[in-house]
């Protein structure tokens, strides 16, 4: 084996590839819901603009402006590299424990997320199914060209909007939304610190800051995700 | 004080193992948690039954051969104490006790509360060594090493080899150990020379042995005896990192 199979191998070097792409993924996030908040009339370039006009002109600038599609293939990449690797790793760690577990259970841990870090594999999995079900709302229908076309005046380009308006007019997406936000919420509550601990990172100075940023991003980005479907939702009522 | 233990029996490595309740009526508060099994042992031996295997050795908390988990609990609900140093006035009149061994693959069992932890054995010889010919006793002082260096590698090297971090953390993950004895050793001057083959030797023994991987949940710091801190995790993450990725050693 070369140096390098053996490191990604080796339980500390697929929990850095864990922490990389999971550090990539906190990232994407934040752009991820920036382009969301177009979605909301609020953050519309203009009041008097055709409902969902800058989301889609920025959905069609992402999708067609080539060093972006570069990034989302790495994306992609990541997404499921994250996946497998927490899958495996979950695997193994449920199989040390041997074949018989404790007849008494009693976590006690010096990190008040204890219970969080040990429930990663389940919360990862919930997001995944969530991940796979969005892509297919969404991406899948934008790849496929299942989507009317509008115009701007330069030109036609696919009406995202439109579909997202029309699934967020369902509750029961709004909920599903909603409740996989929680999930995702509690899934970085632990990962964002967690993923500076793995990489050594820990600091008398730093690591209070970090924890400290990772609880908030952990909060207000999942809460923004899922207020944006919820507004929609209440907006399809008054129309 | 009257106690009702529940305890894993089990006759050998290959037999299925179950609990056995046993009643002790007389158990003095200022004993022991080993004491107490004494006197069960004792009992059961005067009724002509196999007594109930246990390690022990030194009893005074520095061996690290005490191992049960007590109530789901490594070394049982006092935190910072061994077994041996558990005392039976942490226990209510009346209480039921369940007594378990260490569960791990990495540590399979001998007999009832007895585990083979030579797992840990393996990892030392890997790497948790220094290579020097010590010859005779260096003045003390022959060697400056800065005070909060030092504290910071004695508090690691109190680590006693219990393996109640890997009993403790969900994962069964040895990294608590690990990174004990590399943060012990690579920090100060004599042992920092082997530091980069060291952590790479032994990260590649802990995973040989199957442990499980860390995903800092800390319940390993929290069950620790001698609450060796995560911070000794971290340290020997960037440690690996480093030597895998940005030096010439290959183990
Ligand atoms: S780190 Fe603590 S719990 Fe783990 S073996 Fe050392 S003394 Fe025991
Ligand atoms: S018997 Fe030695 S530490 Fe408990």
């Amino acid at each position: 084996m070369s140096w390098v199979t053996r490191f990604l191998t080796s339980s500390l070097g697929k929990k850095f590839v864990m922490s990389l792409t999971g550090l990539f993924l906190i990232l994407f996030l934040v752009v991820h819901l920036a382009g969301n908040l177009k979605l909301l009339p609020a953050f519309a370039h203009d009041p008097a603009d055709a409902p969902g006009m800058a989301f889609n002109e920025y959905a069609h600038f992402m999708t067609t402006f080539p060093p972006i599609k570069v990034i989302s293939y790495g994306l992609y990449l990541f997404i499921l590299i994250h996946a497998v690797q927490g899958w495996i790793l979950w695997r193994q760690n449920a199989t040390a424990r041997g074949s018989i577990g404790y007849a008494v259970k009693n976590l006690r841990a010096v990190n008040t997320n204890a219970r969080i870090a040990a429930g990663m594999g389940w919360l990862g999995t919930i997001i995944f199914v969530f991940i796979v079900l969005h892509l297919y709302q969404f991406w899948l229908q934008m790849k496929l060209g299942n989507l009317p076309m509008t115009d701007y005046g330069a030109g036609p380009i696919k009406d995202l909007y439109y579909i997202v308006a029309e699934t967020y007019r369902n509750p029961v997406f709004v909920i599903i939304y909603a409740a996989s936000m929680v999930v995702i919420g509690f899934h970085l509550w632990h990962g964002f610190q967690s993923a500076f601990q793995t990489l050594g990172l820990n600091h008398k100075k730093y690591t209070p800051a970090i924890q400290f940023v990772g609880k908030m991003y952990a909060v207000v980005v999942p809460l923004g995700f899922a207020l944006i479907p919820i507004l929609m939702y209440l907006q399809s009522l008054n129309a | 004080m009257k106690i009702t233990l529940k305890v894993w029996r089990q006759k050998d490595a290959q037999s299925k193992g179950r609990f056995e309740t046993y009643t002790l009526n007389n158990i003095n508060e200022h004993m022991s948690f080993l004491e107490m099994f004494d006197v069960l042992n004792e009992e059961l031996i005067q009724k002509k039954q196999e007594p109930v295997a246990f390690e022990h050795d030194c009893r005074e908390g520095i061996c690290g051969t005490c191992n049960m988990v007590i109530n789901g609990q490594p070394h049982g609900p006092m935190r910072g104490t061994t077994t041996c140093q558990l005392h039976m006035r942490h226990f209510k009149d009346g209480d039921t006790i369940v007594v378990e061994p260490f569960r791990a693959r990495s540590f399979p069992i001998i007999k009832d509360l007895v585990v083979d932890r030579s797992a840990f054995d393996r990892i030392i010889q890997a790497g948790g060594f220094i290579s020097v010919n010590t010859g005779q006793a260096v003045d003390a002082n022959a060697i400056p090493i800065p005070k909060e260096v030092a504290e910071a590698a004695f508090s690691a090297a109190a680590c006693i080899g219990c393996g109640a971090c890997v009993a403790a953390c969900p994962n069964a993950s040895a990294m608590l150990f690990v990174s004990a004895k590399a943060a012990h050793l690579n920090q100060l001057p004599q042992g920092k020379v082997e530091a980069k083959r060291r952590v790479q030797a032994m990260v590649k023994q802990m995973d040989a042995e199957g442990f499980g991987n860390c995903s800092n949940v800390t319940a390993c710091e929290a069950e620790c005896p001698k609450e060796i801190s995560v911070v000794n995790i971290a340290r020997l993450n960037r440690e690996y990192f480093s030597s895998v990725v940005g030096s010439e050693t290959v183990v």
